[in-house]
């Protein structure tokens, strides 16, 4: 296993680091709420969002990212993004359409804000619980100890170099 | 009103789940849960109650009209699966595990009751759907979380069983899929009754004929049948208790359903019976099933093994009675989910009681336990006569009417066949009952402490133990819509 401290020693990846991870994170927010003009979505948007985040904790550390977004804090969003998606259905249902009809949203005009409205807010859940699911996924892998036995333990691995937030 | 809120009974779990995970509090989650699935067998009831004598709900998800959109469509024969199921989901939910399973601490039980309410929303997906793919979503829903289910379960060999599970399972899942994308070749629509209705098929279809082998080869591994079923003792054996009670009475019904739904909706019983003749392959491997896995039953040391090996022997009746192809031999394997999940579920459960309090189901760790526990040995030998098929249990009521199927059909020396094969069940439980009721306690392991099972445990146990006589002495509602059902199966709907 390669200590992280060696990486954070890199000026170059760190300084490319810093000026990539708001870009990153921009354009998964842009491929987000694009998504329903061109190509892009909820899932592609929370994969890209989640990597901006993850090459963060790669440079700078784990608990550099886990001051950030901590790890019940990705369990929750990854049940707030489901609970998103299914709350749009249930809406809908509750106006009077079916599970998951877009058109009941918008019961003023002929439906055609329903659709766009019921598309962005499930897309949005999608968003979100993927990007929480692929980061509780990395923080499961840097959280458990090198020789793979045992519970996996909280402080993640890189924490006895003392933090590493710049 | 009804068929307003059809899908609520796959969405309630679906989005109970990531509540719990919000909700983080161990009891209120598992009050929580037992709520939701108590909605959904209300709802299953209550479709079971409206579609009974032909009637056929269809909901169109989204808005969007069949054969594009996603249907959700219920006749009698998966009413009677999501009653079933959500039956066994509510009494297994209802018992009180006194702590969980042993492997997942405190602060993170409450993402076990998601996990079982995934599980739970994904046969129920299986059952109620009408688009293959949406089925095969559903599929991978209830696999992936019994994985962890499974997984859950101590003891060191659980996760390695799970893990064993999960490689058989995706391999039946990729048959599944498979399957489901040479049809949609062949066919042009994903809609199963639509399929169907497009679906011409003949012996010189390649296509087709593929098509049947991979759906029939995956469904028959996440079904267990015979040569198949090689995860399943393992899975059963090494799973929390309350895991196993649930799995064995639920997830491998939801499977025979999708079974016999893609031989008699999809493909039709003259194709598959007439011309392929899968009988010739279905019937020995039933009879096998029967005889080898209850054979193996006799001579495993440990009461889970034991029931895991049995309930393949029992699947065995079940693709038998499918194997006849005839409205009373089907009926019997279809009324014969409804009997072994009642009875293989509360022989779960009573295994679970007996795991709380003597620490191991060990047979010889068991010596006796008849005197300190009485109630629940009682439930084990309801159970256990149920399984031998004794008149005025549920057991006797499936069997009876598989026989009369298979005489009806002809097959005089299979009908002897499973007569004779209930003799090796009376052998299997009367090892247990010896053990339980006659034998001396072993010196090297007092039973003195052991107490009767507390009243959490001892009274969902019982509800199947009473259920089990109760529907061997009347069989108007199970048999009466099972015969329905199988009845529409035959005629080719669903």
């Amino acid at each position: 296993m390669r200590p992280p401290s060696r990486v954070r020693e890199m000026p170059i990846l760190r300084v490319v680091a810093r000026a990539l991870v708001p870009v990153i994170l921009l354009f998964g927010l842009y491929v987000q709420f694009h998504g329903d003009f061109g190509p892009g979505g909820g899932f592609q948007a929370g994969v890209i969002f989640a990597a901006g985040l993850i090459i963060f904790a790669l440079t700078f550390g784990v608990e550099a990212l886990r001051q950030v977004v901590s790890v019940v804090l990705t369990e929750r969003l990854m049940a707030a993004g489901v609970l998103l998606y299914g709350a749009v259905g249930v809406l809908a249902m509750f106006l009077g359409g079916e599970f998951l009809n877009y058109t009941a949203l918008d019961p003023l005009t002929t439906g055609h804000h329903g659709q766009h409205l019921g598309i962005i807010a499930i897309e949005l859940g999608v968003g979100i619980a993927v990007a929480a699911t692929i980061m509780r996924v990395y923080y499961a892998f840097v959280g458990r100890r090198p020789n793979g036995d045992g519970e996996p333990r909280e402080p993640a691995l890189g924490a006895e170099q003392g933090g590493g937030a710049s | 009103m009804i068929e307003k809120i059809l899908v609520l009974e796959v969405v309630l779990p679906l989005l109970a789940a990531p509540v719990c995970v919000l909700v983080r509090h161990p009891r209120l989650c598992r009050l929580f849960s037992l709520g939701v699935v108590a909605v959904c067998f209300a709802i299953a009831v209550a479709v079971l109650l409206e579609v009974r004598g032909g009637g056929v709900i269809s909901y169109q998800l989204g808005g969007w009209p069949p054969p594009l959109g996603i249907e959700y469509r219920v006749s009698t024969v998966n009413a009677y699966l999501l009653a079933l199921v959500t039956a066994m989901a509510l009494v297994v939910m209802s018992f009180d595990s006194r702590g969980g399973p042993p492997r997942v601490p405190e602060q993170r039980r409450h993402l076990y009751y998601a996990v079982f309410l995934l599980c739970i929303s994904g046969l129920l997906g299986i059952t109620i759907t009408g688009d293959a793919f949406n089925i095969f979503v559903f599929l991978e829903i209830s696999s992936l979380s019994s994985y962890i289910l499974v997984s859950l379960g101590g003891h060191r060999r659980a996760v390695m069983s799970a893990f064993y599970y999960l490689v058989m399972g995706t391999i039946g899942g990729v048959f599944f899929m498979l399957g489901v994308g040479l049809l949609y070749q062949v066919t042009g629509t994903l809609n199963l009754r639509d399929i169907a209705a497009r679906l011409e098929p003949s012996l010189d279809d390649r296509g087709t004929v593929l098509a049947l082998a991979l759906l029939v080869v995956g469904i028959s591994i996440k079904l267990a049948v015979f040569p198949l079923h090689h995860w399943l003792p393992n899975a059963y054996s090494f799973a929390p208790p309350k895991v196993s009670a649930f799995l064995a009475a639920t997830a491998t019904k939801v499977s025979f359903y999708l079974l016999a739904m893609v031989l008699f909706t999809i493909f039709g019983a003259p194709f598959v019976f007439e011309e392929l003749r899968l009988q010739a392959v279905l019937l020995p491997l039933s009879i096998l099933a029967m005889f080898l896995a209850s054979g193996a039953a006799i001579f495993q040391a440990d009461l889970r093994r034991l029931l895991a090996y049995s309930s393949v022997a029992q699947i065995g009746y079940m693709t038998l009675g499918l194997s006849t192809a005839n409205a009373t031999g089907l009926a019997g394997g279809l009324v014969h989910l409804f009997n072994h999940a009642v009875m293989k579920g509360g022989l779960f459960l009573v295994v679970a009681c007996l795991l709380y309090r003597v620490g191991s189901v060990h047979i010889d760790a068991l010596a006796g336990i008849g005197r300190r526990m009485p109630f629940t040995s009682a439930a084990l030998v309801i159970g256990g006569l149920s399984l031998i098929g004794v008149p005025g249990t549920v057991g006797f009521v499936s069997k009876w009417y598989l026989v009369s199927g298979v005489l009806e059909r002809g097959w005089t020396a299979a009908a002897v066949l499973i007569l004779l094969s209930s003799l090796l069940a009376l052998v299997y439980v009367g090892k247990v009952v010896e053990a339980v009721y006659f034998r001396k306690p072993a010196e090297t392991q007092p039973i003195d402490h052991v107490r009767e099972a507390p009243l959490g445990m001892l009274a969902p146990a019982w509800v199947l133990a009473v259920a089990a006589v109760f529907f061997g002495l009347t069989t108007n509602w199970t048999y009466g819509v099972a015969r329905e059902a199988a009845e529409l199966l035959l005629a080719g709907g669903i």
